[in-house]
């Protein structure tokens, strides 16, 4: 997969054969035993609008080379975002000389060797091409829709055309350009609000005027919400909440760094029985029903690693630092430093059920459109908090009676994703996870707000 | 660089620009990062750029280029104001107009004693793994982690109403960590503060003044006396906060919802709006009598201390609330204009390829009158916080939730045991009116906070919050499921 090059005179993006000649430059000039190069880089739009106009509109160019240089266990890096050939030698220099200057990294277990890696095309002409004028005209779509209903639409739409460049003197040369585009809105009213969003590889794949349809009516549904106590209810959780939740159970749990350190809750624990037999949850950078990435940022291909088959915690994902130590292949989930190897192109398996099959089916509870500022309060017990945002109803005998105002939860993903008892057939794609909705017999809010 | 400076203005104006700024930047950064006696990463990094700002037709355009030269200069600003004119074709009644600013030429540069980038990385490693060796002397301890960074931020913004101001700032970070595990608890201590320490636009000189070493012991002890102690009660009691967990408590419920972009909708569909709505400006209590809070950029040594902002706003110091009365926002051209007041100088950039929003400067309840020691010992029964360990707020900010790495119970006017895994949860304007007790000026101090996010694309600021240890009655602590 290459990128056609259409701005001779403003440069947005390299193509295969400027990047490729870029990474061996850099790999010539080091003087290191190792190295390691990764260019990243391209253009990003976006459009935001509040109060039914735009108020911001922007646009970047940026192309970044970061240079690996290693003496035996003793690494230095450097980056620039000037690719000219006195920045490249000065980025190569500068990263040995730190190098030189460092303590041997007893940790350090070396770089990846080739491997094949596999060609994803994730690169959309019309995304790249899509103008300033062709944001404002969907823009408008979605607060057509939401003036029609009286109400106010803030959101925003971005589109992204970038490439990732990943090489290393073992002989590693992985290119990959992708293109995203992405909008989103919540639409208001006095006393409500509702959220949609869509995100695709190709801009021409999204509806503004469906995602705008969408969130005026959720808005619409959610007016005059009313009061309601805090404490234990069923809960409905619609994708985006579920999101949210396995964004926290892959990033804290099923990283092999996080057992390594004792901060995961699978530590000790891989091949037993943590959560419902309906819970299966896996990560895989190939699916195109999700955002794929053909390698990590070690230049290494991705794996499919199923973390959780019906229930069992069975995988962990590596980078080639824990996958060495522990006499393993690297799944292709390196490249995030510190943290460790990190999922992030996650799907969680749907189940027979629609979201109107588990309001039928609850007595008294919540439905939750999405969660807002979410954080983690405890890795090990995976005690989560935060509050519910843009749709949250009551569900009195088999339906949704009233709107009420929103709830925060501090309740454990651990507890959600072992007890659930409904899963929805639906999937949603949101950021680079794809999830059903589900439904919980017992989920604790602990407070209320104002509104 | 006025040439260049000068070709974006005149093309901006050519292609019938109202108002137009570009700001030109180099950011330098380094940083070191160690992890059980061993370096887990140092590098350096470089970033450079330009970005062009327009009002095109009463409408916003903003471009952006990693190359400086004439012909990406040309290009970039005309590409803002190509897209300016496709904002204006999605445009509110009126035109976006701006308060008044006087034209200033003027260089600035912030403070140092010693220059971080001239110190030897074999000193920052050492410093480091000093600590980290002193913290890994407990055997329970199973991750000892610390690190240290500095920037140096060169700037220059032009604009067409005369302005042409170039400013120089320097900061440095660092701190260290301590986590322990029996495999069913995890318990971390952290030295200054949390998420990598302290921060100040300072010198070498800031991170020597922290005596990391001298604290990697007991970090480390605490840790491990955390996996055993006693989990923090569900209840309403006092609570007394240290002044790194007010300085988030600030930043999060105060420094926040004052942002005027926020209050007319601006990341309504990000990070949300705020409850302090423009009616409640002059008329709404916001805290109990003794609370008092600033806005000042103006402070020596402080993140979020600068001369201009990213407009050529002079920096301020904005009272926002008096004697527990909301008085101010943090504020804009633009957003000033639409109140008919003067912009508060807190509009700010996150790089050469960022638009500037409005950000928090140093948001600084102002000290009280008493000790640590005196409120503690006016306390019959309450509960001590101590440093940052989590944090949730709704997206007015109002309902808000802490959680800090440690407490300690208080009875009867003596700290007691200490207590693990501690939160604590209220409504804003609720907690801040039964603030009864403030620190004073001894206790005092300006911590920084590197890390706070804002805005699509995402723009990540560097802020400062001044607080001193507080008292608040009533607060409902230890919420959820811990067993």
């Amino acid at each position: 997969m290459d990128v056609r090059i259409s701005n001779a005179e403003r440069v947005e993006l390299l193509g295969r054969q400027k990047a490729l000649e870029i990474v061996d430059k850099a790999i010539r000039h080091s003087p290191g035993d190792l190295t390691e190069v990764i260019i990243r880089g391209g253009v990003s739009r976006l459009t935001r609008f509040t109060e039914n106009y735009i108020h911001q509109n922007v646009s970047e160019v940026n192309q970044g080379i970061s240079v690996k240089v290693i003496f035996g266990k003793k690494i230095g890096v450097a980056s620039t975002n000037s690719l000219d050939e006195q920045s490249l030698r000065e980025a190569v220099e500068n990263a040995a000389r730190i190098a030189k200057l460092q303590k041997p990294n007893e940790d350090f277990e070396g770089i990846p060797e080739p491997e094949d890696v596999p060609e994803v095309d994730a690169f959309s002409e019309n995304t790249y091409a899509f103008s300033a004028m062709d944001r404002a005209h969907a823009v408008k779509a979605v607060i057509d829709k939401a003036k029609s209903k009286g109400f106010k639409a803030a959101g925003a739409f971005s589109t992204d055309a970038g490439e990732l460049c990943v090489a290393n003197s073992l002989g590693i040369r992985a290119y990959f350009p992708s293109t995203t585009a992405s909008l989103s809105t919540v639409v208001m009213s006095e006393t409500s609000s509702g959220y949609a969003s869509a995100r695709a590889t190709d801009v021409a794949e999204i509806s503004a005027g469906e995602v705008g349809r969408k969130a005026a009516e959720k808005c619409a549904m959610g007016e005059n919400p009313v009061s309601i106590g805090a404490g234990e209810y069923e809960v409905i959780l619609e994708p985006l909440a579920v999101v949210d939740m396995l964004t926290y159970l892959a990033w804290m749990g099923f990283s092999a760094q996080a057992v390594r350190d004792g901060r995961s809750f699978v530590s000790g624990k891989l091949g037993q029985k943590l959560f419902s037999d309906r819970f299966t949850f896996w990560d895989d950078g190939l699916d195109k029903r999700g955002f794929p990435m053909p390698f990590d940022l070690e230049g290494v291909p991705k794996s499919k690693v199923v973390m959780v088959e019906n229930g069992v915690a069975s995988e962990l994902v590596y980078d080639i630092k824990n996958a060495r130590k522990e006499g393993r292949k690297s799944t292709g989930h390196g490249g995030f430093g510190g943290w460790g190897p990190m999922a992030v192109n996650l799907f969680m398996a749907g189940g027979s059920d629609s979201v109107e099959d588990m309001i039928k089916k609850t007595g008294r509870g919540i439905l939750v459109t999405r969660f807002h500022y979410t954080n983690p309060a405890h890795p090990i017990k995976m005690l989560i908090t935060g509050m519910t945002r843009d749709g949250t109803f009551l569900i009195e005998d088999g339906k949704i009676t009233r709107p009420v105002k929103n709830l925060r939860f501090t309740e454990s993903a651990l507890r959600v994703f072992g007890t659930m008892d409904m899963v929805g057939k639906d999937m949603v794609r949101a950021g680079r996870t794809v999830a059903p909705a589900i439904r919980v017999p017992a989920f604790t809010f602990t407070g209320t707000t104002e509104f | 660089m006025k040439d260049f400076t000068d070709l974006a203005l005149e093309k901006a104006k050519q292609l019938g620009a109202t108002y137009a700024d570009i700001r030109i930047l180099t950011q330098h950064q380094e940083s070191v990062r160690t992890k059980n006696g061993n370096v887990e990463s140092m590098g350096s990094s470089v970033s450079k750029g330009f970005g062009v700002r327009v009002l095109h037709d009463g409408a916003w355009g903003f471009a952006s280029s990693s190359d400086l030269n004439e012909t990406q200069v040309r290009g970039v600003t005309a590409e803002a104001v190509s897209i300016a004119k496709a904002s204006a074709t999605v445009k509110r009644a009126r035109d976006v107009e701006l308060s008044a600013v006087d034209p200033v030429v003027s260089k600035w540069e912030s403070k140092f004693r010693i220059d971080p980038f001239s110190v030897k990385a074999e000193d920052k490693i050492g410093l480091l793994l000093e600590a980290d060796s002193l913290v890994r002397r407990n055997k329970q301890v199973r991750v000892a982690s610390g690190s240290m960074w500095c920037l140096r931020e060169d700037k220059l913004f032009a604009s067409t109403e005369g302005s042409y101001i170039e400013q120089v700032k320097t900061e440095v970070g660092a701190g260290i960590e301590a986590t322990a595990t029996d495999g069913r608890e995890l318990q971390r201590r952290s030295y200054p503060n949390s998420a990598g320490g302290d921060c100040a636009a300072a010198g070498y000189e800031f991170v020597l003044g922290m005596g990391l070493a001298d604290h990697a012991e007991t970090i480390a002890s605490e840790a491990v006396e955390l996996l055993s102690a006693r989990q923090c009660p569900g209840t309403e009691t006092d609570l007394i906060l240290d002044g790194s967990q007010l300085g988030l408590q600030i930043h999060e419920s105060c420094g926040h919802p004052i942002e005027l972009d926020r209050v007319f909708g601006q990341e309504a569909s990000y990070a949300g709006t705020s409850f302090l709505t423009t009616e409640k400006q002059g008329t709404f209590r916001y805290g109990s009598e003794i609370v008092n809070i600033v806005a000042d950029a103006t402070i020596p040594g402080g993140l979020g201390s600068f001369a201009y902002d990213d407009e050529g706003v002079p920096a301020q110091r904005t009272v926002i609330v008096d004697d527990g009365m909301f008085k101010n926002y943090l504020s804009s051209r633009e957003t000033a204009f639409e109140l008919g007041q003067e912009s508060s100088g807190a509009m700010r950039a996150d790089g050469w390829n960022r638009t500037p929003i409005i950000r928090m400067t140093n948001i600084n309840l102002e000290p009280g009158d008493w000790t640590l020691d005196e409120m503690i010992k006016d306390t019959k029964q309450g509960i001590y916080m101590e440093t940052n360990k989590s944090w949730s707020i709704d997206d007015r900010r109002l309902n808000f939730q802490f959680g800090t790495e440690v407490a300690y119970e208080i009875k009867d006017g003596s700290i007691g045991a200490m207590l693990k895994n501690p939160n604590y949860t209220g409504l804003t304007h609720e907690f801040w009116r039964s603030c009864d007790a403030v620190g004073n000026k001894d206790e005092w101090r300006l911590w920084g906070l590197a890390n706070c996010g804002k805005g699509e694309p995402g723009q990540v600021a560097h802020v400062g919050h001044g607080a001193a240890p507080a008292r608040f009655r009533n607060v409902k602590v230890g919420v959820g499921r811990w067993t």
